[in-house]
Protein backbone atom coordinates (compact mmCIF):
# COMPACT_ATOMS: atom_id res chain seq x y z
CA UNK A 1 0.00 0.00 0.00
CA UNK A 2 1.90 2.91 1.23
CA UNK A 3 5.39 2.01 -0.04
CA UNK A 4 7.52 4.89 -1.14
CA UNK A 5 9.20 4.78 -4.20
CA UNK A 6 12.58 6.26 -3.20
CA UNK A 7 14.52 5.88 -6.60
CA UNK A 8 15.14 8.37 -9.01
CA UNK A 9 15.09 11.95 -8.77
CA UNK A 10 11.89 13.35 -9.64
CA UNK A 11 10.46 16.78 -10.83
CA UNK A 12 8.18 18.58 -9.24
CA UNK A 13 5.55 19.34 -11.54
CA UNK A 14 4.90 23.44 -12.26
CA UNK A 15 2.00 24.72 -10.13
CA UNK A 16 -0.91 25.45 -12.44
CA UNK A 17 -1.43 29.43 -12.70
CA UNK A 18 -4.78 28.89 -14.75
CA UNK A 19 -6.60 29.67 -11.88
CA UNK A 20 -4.73 32.85 -11.57
CA UNK A 21 -6.52 35.03 -13.89
CA UNK A 22 -10.04 34.09 -12.33
CA UNK A 23 -8.54 34.78 -8.67
CA UNK A 24 -7.38 38.61 -9.85
CA UNK A 25 -10.68 39.30 -11.65
CA UNK A 26 -12.69 38.35 -8.63
CA UNK A 27 -10.53 40.82 -6.62
CA UNK A 28 -10.93 43.45 -9.34
CA UNK A 29 -14.87 43.18 -9.13
CA UNK A 30 -14.24 43.34 -5.70
CA UNK A 31 -12.60 46.82 -5.23
CA UNK A 32 -15.04 47.62 -8.54
CA UNK A 33 -17.64 47.39 -6.38
CA UNK A 34 -17.27 48.29 -2.98
CA UNK A 35 -15.24 51.95 -4.41
CA UNK A 36 -15.93 55.15 -5.63
CA UNK A 37 -14.54 56.74 -8.39
CA UNK A 38 -11.93 59.68 -6.37
CA UNK A 39 -13.63 62.67 -8.16
CA UNK A 40 -11.27 65.58 -6.78
CA UNK A 41 -7.37 66.34 -5.35
CA UNK A 42 -7.94 67.71 -2.44
CA UNK A 43 -5.92 70.62 -1.46
CA UNK A 44 -6.15 70.94 2.14
CA UNK A 45 -5.18 68.57 4.98
CA UNK A 46 -8.55 67.48 6.22
CA UNK A 47 -8.21 64.84 9.51
CA UNK A 48 -11.50 64.53 10.34
CA UNK A 49 -12.60 64.86 13.85
CA UNK A 50 -14.01 61.31 15.07
CA UNK A 51 -17.87 61.11 16.75
CA UNK A 52 -20.35 58.17 17.84
CA UNK A 53 -23.39 59.64 16.07
CA UNK A 54 -22.23 59.95 13.02
CA UNK A 55 -24.75 58.93 9.59
CA UNK A 56 -23.60 57.36 6.19
CA UNK A 57 -23.91 59.96 3.62
CA UNK A 58 -26.73 58.49 1.15
CA UNK A 59 -26.53 59.33 -2.35
CA UNK A 60 -23.36 60.67 -3.46
CA UNK A 61 -24.57 62.59 -6.64
CA UNK A 62 -27.04 64.53 -3.87
CA UNK A 63 -23.55 65.80 -1.70
CA UNK A 64 -21.27 68.46 -2.52
CA UNK A 65 -18.30 69.14 -0.30
CA UNK A 66 -16.77 72.45 0.68
CA UNK A 67 -12.97 71.41 2.05
CA UNK A 68 -11.48 73.31 4.84
CA UNK A 69 -7.85 73.06 6.72
CA UNK A 70 -4.17 73.80 6.09
CA UNK A 71 -3.29 74.13 2.90
CA UNK A 72 -1.24 70.65 1.78
CA UNK A 73 2.54 70.06 2.48
CA UNK A 74 3.29 70.66 -0.95
CA UNK A 75 1.23 73.38 -1.02
CA UNK A 76 2.14 75.38 1.96
CA UNK A 77 5.48 76.98 0.53
CA UNK A 78 2.95 78.76 -1.74
CA UNK A 79 -0.29 79.53 0.17
CA UNK A 80 1.44 79.46 3.88
CA UNK A 81 -0.88 77.43 6.62
CA UNK A 82 -3.41 79.63 7.38
CA UNK A 83 -6.37 77.43 6.96
CA UNK A 84 -8.37 77.61 2.98
CA UNK A 85 -11.53 76.61 1.59
CA UNK A 86 -11.37 74.35 -1.11
CA UNK A 87 -14.75 74.38 -3.40
CA UNK A 88 -13.90 72.20 -6.75
CA UNK A 89 -10.63 72.18 -7.64
CA UNK A 90 -9.11 75.71 -6.06
CA UNK A 91 -9.14 77.95 -2.67
CA UNK A 92 -11.60 80.02 -2.79
CA UNK A 93 -12.89 82.35 -0.39
CA UNK A 94 -16.17 82.45 1.42
CA UNK A 95 -17.72 85.26 -1.30
CA UNK A 96 -18.01 82.58 -3.87
CA UNK A 97 -19.30 79.79 -1.71
CA UNK A 98 -22.84 81.68 -3.56
CA UNK A 99 -21.70 81.15 -6.19
CA UNK A 100 -20.54 77.66 -5.97
CA UNK A 101 -23.91 76.77 -4.20
CA UNK A 102 -26.28 77.73 -7.38
CA UNK A 103 -23.33 75.58 -9.44
CA UNK A 104 -23.98 72.34 -7.36
CA UNK A 105 -27.51 73.22 -7.60
CA UNK A 106 -27.97 73.61 -11.09
CA UNK A 107 -26.47 70.00 -12.10
CA UNK A 108 -29.47 68.66 -10.06
CA UNK A 109 -32.79 67.75 -10.94
CA UNK A 110 -35.56 70.10 -9.85
CA UNK A 111 -37.47 67.69 -7.88
CA UNK A 112 -33.66 66.78 -5.80
CA UNK A 113 -32.43 69.94 -5.22
CA UNK A 114 -34.43 70.10 -1.49
CA UNK A 115 -32.50 66.94 -0.72
CA UNK A 116 -29.02 68.53 -1.80
CA UNK A 117 -26.57 68.00 0.89
CA UNK A 118 -23.15 70.52 1.41
CA UNK A 119 -20.74 68.23 3.26
CA UNK A 120 -18.40 70.13 5.73
CA UNK A 121 -14.97 68.10 5.39
CA UNK A 122 -13.14 70.29 8.05
CA UNK A 123 -10.12 69.27 9.63
CA UNK A 124 -10.28 68.89 13.32
CA UNK A 125 -7.74 72.09 14.69
CA UNK A 126 -9.32 74.37 12.49
CA UNK A 127 -11.11 77.12 14.38
CA UNK A 128 -14.64 77.90 14.11
CA UNK A 129 -14.18 81.31 12.86
CA UNK A 130 -13.79 80.22 9.53
CA UNK A 131 -16.39 77.41 9.62
CA UNK A 132 -19.34 79.84 11.01
CA UNK A 133 -18.38 82.41 7.76
CA UNK A 134 -19.17 79.20 5.56
CA UNK A 135 -22.13 77.95 7.69
CA UNK A 136 -23.54 82.10 7.58
CA UNK A 137 -23.23 81.52 3.60
CA UNK A 138 -24.23 78.43 3.59
CA UNK A 139 -27.68 80.02 5.25
CA UNK A 140 -27.51 82.78 2.54
CA UNK A 141 -27.27 80.54 -0.19
CA UNK A 142 -30.15 78.77 1.13
CA UNK A 143 -28.54 74.91 1.38
CA UNK A 144 -29.54 74.70 4.75
CA UNK A 145 -28.66 70.82 4.46
CA UNK A 146 -25.57 70.41 5.91
CA UNK A 147 -23.45 67.31 6.95
CA UNK A 148 -20.43 67.73 9.25
CA UNK A 149 -17.98 64.55 8.05
CA UNK A 150 -16.37 63.16 10.91
CA UNK A 151 -15.55 59.41 11.30
CA UNK A 152 -16.86 56.90 13.39
CA UNK A 153 -15.50 55.92 16.93
CA UNK A 154 -16.66 54.10 19.91
CA UNK A 155 -16.76 57.31 22.38
CA UNK A 156 -14.44 58.57 24.85
CA UNK B 1 -10.47 11.78 -41.36
CA UNK B 2 -7.34 12.93 -41.04
CA UNK B 3 -7.83 16.12 -42.78
CA UNK B 4 -9.85 17.59 -39.52
CA UNK B 5 -6.88 19.42 -37.98
CA UNK B 6 -7.12 20.59 -33.83
CA UNK B 7 -7.51 24.02 -33.42
CA UNK B 8 -4.92 25.25 -30.88
CA UNK B 9 -5.90 26.63 -27.85
CA UNK B 10 -5.36 30.24 -27.37
CA UNK B 11 -2.96 30.99 -24.88
CA UNK B 12 -4.03 32.27 -21.65
CA UNK B 13 -1.45 33.16 -20.20
CA UNK B 14 -1.02 37.05 -20.42
CA UNK B 15 -4.79 36.95 -19.06
CA UNK B 16 -3.33 37.57 -15.79
CA UNK B 17 -1.27 40.30 -16.72
CA UNK B 18 -4.48 42.09 -18.05
CA UNK B 19 -6.76 41.71 -15.13
CA UNK B 20 -3.76 42.91 -12.86
CA UNK B 21 -3.26 46.11 -15.00
CA UNK B 22 -7.35 46.32 -14.80
CA UNK B 23 -7.18 45.96 -11.31
CA UNK B 24 -4.00 48.09 -10.52
CA UNK B 25 -6.23 50.75 -12.52
CA UNK B 26 -8.93 50.44 -9.97
CA UNK B 27 -6.83 50.27 -6.90
CA UNK B 28 -5.37 53.74 -7.49
CA UNK B 29 -8.51 55.70 -9.07
CA UNK B 30 -10.98 54.94 -6.53
CA UNK B 31 -11.19 55.91 -3.07
CA UNK B 32 -12.93 53.20 -0.63
CA UNK B 33 -14.74 55.32 2.22
CA UNK B 34 -17.99 56.22 2.70
CA UNK B 35 -18.69 59.42 4.04
CA UNK B 36 -19.95 59.50 7.21
CA UNK B 37 -21.23 62.90 9.26
CA UNK B 38 -23.07 64.44 11.45
CA UNK B 39 -26.28 65.52 9.37
CA UNK B 40 -27.89 68.55 10.64
CA UNK B 41 -30.41 71.41 8.98
CA UNK B 42 -29.41 75.17 9.59
CA UNK B 43 -31.82 77.47 10.41
CA UNK B 44 -33.25 79.94 7.50
CA UNK B 45 -31.78 83.09 7.08
CA UNK B 46 -34.52 85.53 8.65
CA UNK B 47 -35.97 87.98 5.92
CA UNK B 48 -34.26 91.37 6.41
CA UNK B 49 -37.82 92.90 6.72
CA UNK B 50 -38.94 90.43 9.52
CA UNK B 51 -38.90 92.04 12.69
CA UNK B 52 -37.25 89.21 15.47
CA UNK B 53 -40.49 88.97 17.66
CA UNK B 54 -40.49 85.15 17.21
CA UNK B 55 -37.70 85.34 19.79
CA UNK B 56 -40.34 84.19 22.56
CA UNK B 57 -39.01 81.29 23.98
CA UNK B 58 -39.33 80.88 27.98
CA UNK B 59 -36.21 80.87 29.56
CA UNK B 60 -37.04 77.28 31.00
CA UNK B 61 -37.32 76.12 27.47
CA UNK B 62 -34.01 76.90 26.74
CA UNK B 63 -30.95 75.62 27.23
CA UNK B 64 -27.78 76.98 26.49
CA UNK B 65 -25.07 75.44 25.95
CA UNK B 66 -21.54 77.56 25.68
CA UNK B 67 -18.17 76.19 24.32
CA UNK B 68 -15.55 79.29 24.93
CA UNK B 69 -12.36 79.85 22.70
CA UNK B 70 -10.59 77.69 25.39
CA UNK B 71 -13.02 74.80 24.46
CA UNK B 72 -14.30 74.59 27.76
CA UNK B 73 -17.97 74.53 27.92
CA UNK B 74 -20.77 75.68 29.86
CA UNK B 75 -24.22 74.38 30.00
CA UNK B 76 -27.43 75.88 31.68
CA UNK B 77 -24.78 78.52 33.81
CA UNK B 78 -22.84 75.91 35.11
CA UNK B 79 -19.23 74.93 33.64
CA UNK B 80 -19.26 71.27 32.75
CA UNK B 81 -16.86 68.33 31.62
CA UNK B 82 -17.88 66.77 28.24
CA UNK B 83 -18.96 63.34 29.50
CA UNK B 84 -21.82 65.25 31.53
CA UNK B 85 -22.77 67.24 28.64
CA UNK B 86 -24.75 64.13 27.31
CA UNK B 87 -26.95 63.59 31.00
CA UNK B 88 -27.74 67.02 31.37
CA UNK B 89 -29.32 67.25 28.07
CA UNK B 90 -31.34 63.90 28.28
CA UNK B 91 -32.46 65.55 31.62
CA UNK B 92 -33.56 68.63 29.58
CA UNK B 93 -35.33 66.91 27.14
CA UNK B 94 -37.30 64.75 29.32
CA UNK B 95 -38.04 66.64 32.61
CA UNK B 96 -38.77 63.12 34.65
CA UNK B 97 -39.66 65.15 37.81
CA UNK B 98 -41.98 67.40 35.89
CA UNK B 99 -39.85 70.62 37.53
CA UNK B 100 -40.23 73.97 37.25
CA UNK B 101 -36.95 75.02 36.05
CA UNK B 102 -36.63 72.41 33.45
CA UNK B 103 -39.07 72.76 30.07
CA UNK B 104 -42.80 72.55 29.79
CA UNK B 105 -44.24 69.64 27.65
CA UNK B 106 -47.59 70.04 25.06
CA UNK B 107 -49.62 66.58 25.29
CA UNK B 108 -50.10 65.59 21.60
CA UNK B 109 -52.19 63.04 20.29
CA UNK B 110 -50.06 61.29 17.67
CA UNK B 111 -51.70 58.66 15.00
CA UNK B 112 -49.88 55.22 15.27
CA UNK B 113 -49.91 53.33 11.85
CA UNK B 114 -52.34 50.41 13.19
CA UNK B 115 -54.76 53.29 13.70
CA UNK B 116 -54.95 53.76 17.57
CA UNK B 117 -53.83 57.37 18.78
CA UNK B 118 -51.19 57.77 20.89
CA UNK B 119 -50.70 60.67 23.45
CA UNK B 120 -47.36 61.84 24.15
CA UNK B 121 -45.93 64.65 26.09
CA UNK B 122 -43.72 66.50 23.61
CA UNK B 123 -40.76 68.84 25.18
CA UNK B 124 -40.89 72.12 24.46
CA UNK B 125 -37.53 72.51 24.98
CA UNK B 126 -34.38 74.33 22.61
CA UNK B 127 -31.02 73.42 22.84
CA UNK B 128 -28.95 76.41 21.91
CA UNK B 129 -25.57 75.54 21.25
CA UNK B 130 -23.32 78.59 20.96
CA UNK B 131 -19.56 78.98 20.05
CA UNK B 132 -17.08 81.73 19.77
CA UNK B 133 -14.70 82.05 17.06
CA UNK B 134 -11.89 80.57 18.29
CA UNK B 135 -13.34 77.34 19.75
CA UNK B 136 -12.05 73.84 17.78
CA UNK B 137 -13.79 72.23 15.78
CA UNK B 138 -13.18 69.11 17.59
CA UNK B 139 -14.57 70.56 20.48
CA UNK B 140 -17.78 71.90 18.48
CA UNK B 141 -18.02 68.33 16.70
CA UNK B 142 -17.82 66.67 19.57
CA UNK B 143 -20.80 68.82 21.69
CA UNK B 144 -22.80 68.08 18.86
CA UNK B 145 -22.21 64.45 19.72
CA UNK B 146 -23.69 64.67 22.26
CA UNK B 147 -26.37 66.59 21.97
CA UNK B 148 -27.24 64.57 19.32
CA UNK B 149 -26.38 61.53 21.09
CA UNK B 150 -28.71 62.53 24.25
CA UNK B 151 -31.47 62.99 21.75
CA UNK B 152 -31.05 59.49 19.94
CA UNK B 153 -30.82 57.44 23.78
CA UNK B 154 -34.09 59.42 24.61
CA UNK B 155 -35.12 58.04 21.39
CA UNK B 156 -34.55 54.85 22.03
CA UNK B 157 -36.35 54.99 25.37
CA UNK B 158 -39.27 56.07 24.21
CA UNK B 159 -39.53 53.46 21.51
CA UNK B 160 -38.75 51.27 23.58
CA UNK B 161 -41.43 52.26 25.86
CA UNK B 162 -43.93 52.26 23.55
CA UNK B 163 -43.11 49.80 20.33
CA UNK B 164 -40.91 47.09 22.23
CA UNK B 165 -38.00 48.07 19.86
CA UNK B 166 -34.91 50.35 19.19
CA UNK B 167 -35.48 53.46 17.57
CA UNK B 168 -32.67 52.27 14.59
CA UNK B 169 -35.22 48.71 14.25
CA UNK B 170 -38.87 50.74 13.57
CA UNK B 171 -39.72 50.92 10.64
CA UNK B 172 -40.19 54.11 8.40
CA UNK B 173 -43.55 54.81 9.87
CA UNK B 174 -43.31 54.19 13.69
CA UNK B 175 -40.24 55.94 13.18
CA UNK B 176 -41.60 59.66 11.90
CA UNK B 177 -43.95 58.78 14.98
CA UNK B 178 -41.04 58.80 17.28
CA UNK B 179 -39.17 61.73 15.29
CA UNK B 180 -42.03 63.63 15.87
CA UNK B 181 -42.19 62.73 19.48
CA UNK B 182 -38.87 63.64 20.12
CA UNK B 183 -37.64 66.58 18.24
CA UNK B 184 -34.42 66.96 17.62
CA UNK B 185 -34.66 70.89 18.70
CA UNK B 186 -30.51 71.95 18.28
CA UNK B 187 -30.08 75.42 17.37
CA UNK B 188 -27.04 76.80 16.38
CA UNK B 189 -27.02 80.41 16.75
CA UNK B 190 -24.47 83.04 15.60
CA UNK B 191 -20.87 82.93 17.34
CA UNK B 192 -19.63 85.53 19.45
CA UNK B 193 -16.35 87.06 19.44
CA UNK B 194 -15.44 86.98 22.95
CA UNK B 195 -11.93 85.55 22.99
CA UNK B 196 -10.45 87.46 20.38
CA UNK B 197 -8.88 84.66 19.00
CA UNK B 198 -9.07 84.38 15.21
Amino acid sequence: MAVLKKEGKKEIPAISTASLPDVVFMLLFFFMTITTMRDQEVLVQTKLPSATEVQKLEKKSLVSYIYIGQPTKAMQAKFGTSPRIQLNDSYRSTRDILEFVAAERDKLSENERAQMTICLKADENTRMGIITDVKQELRRANALKISYAASKTLGY
Amino acid sequence: MASKKKIPEINASSQADISFILLIFFLTATTMNTDTGIPRVLPAMPDENQKTEDLDIRERNLLLVFINTYDQIMVGGKPMDITEVKEKAKEFILNPANEDNLPESEDTEFELPDGTKWTYPVSKGVISLQNDRGTSYTAYIQVQNELVRAFNEVRDEVSMEKFGKKFSELDEDHRSVIQKAVPQKISESEPRNVGGKK
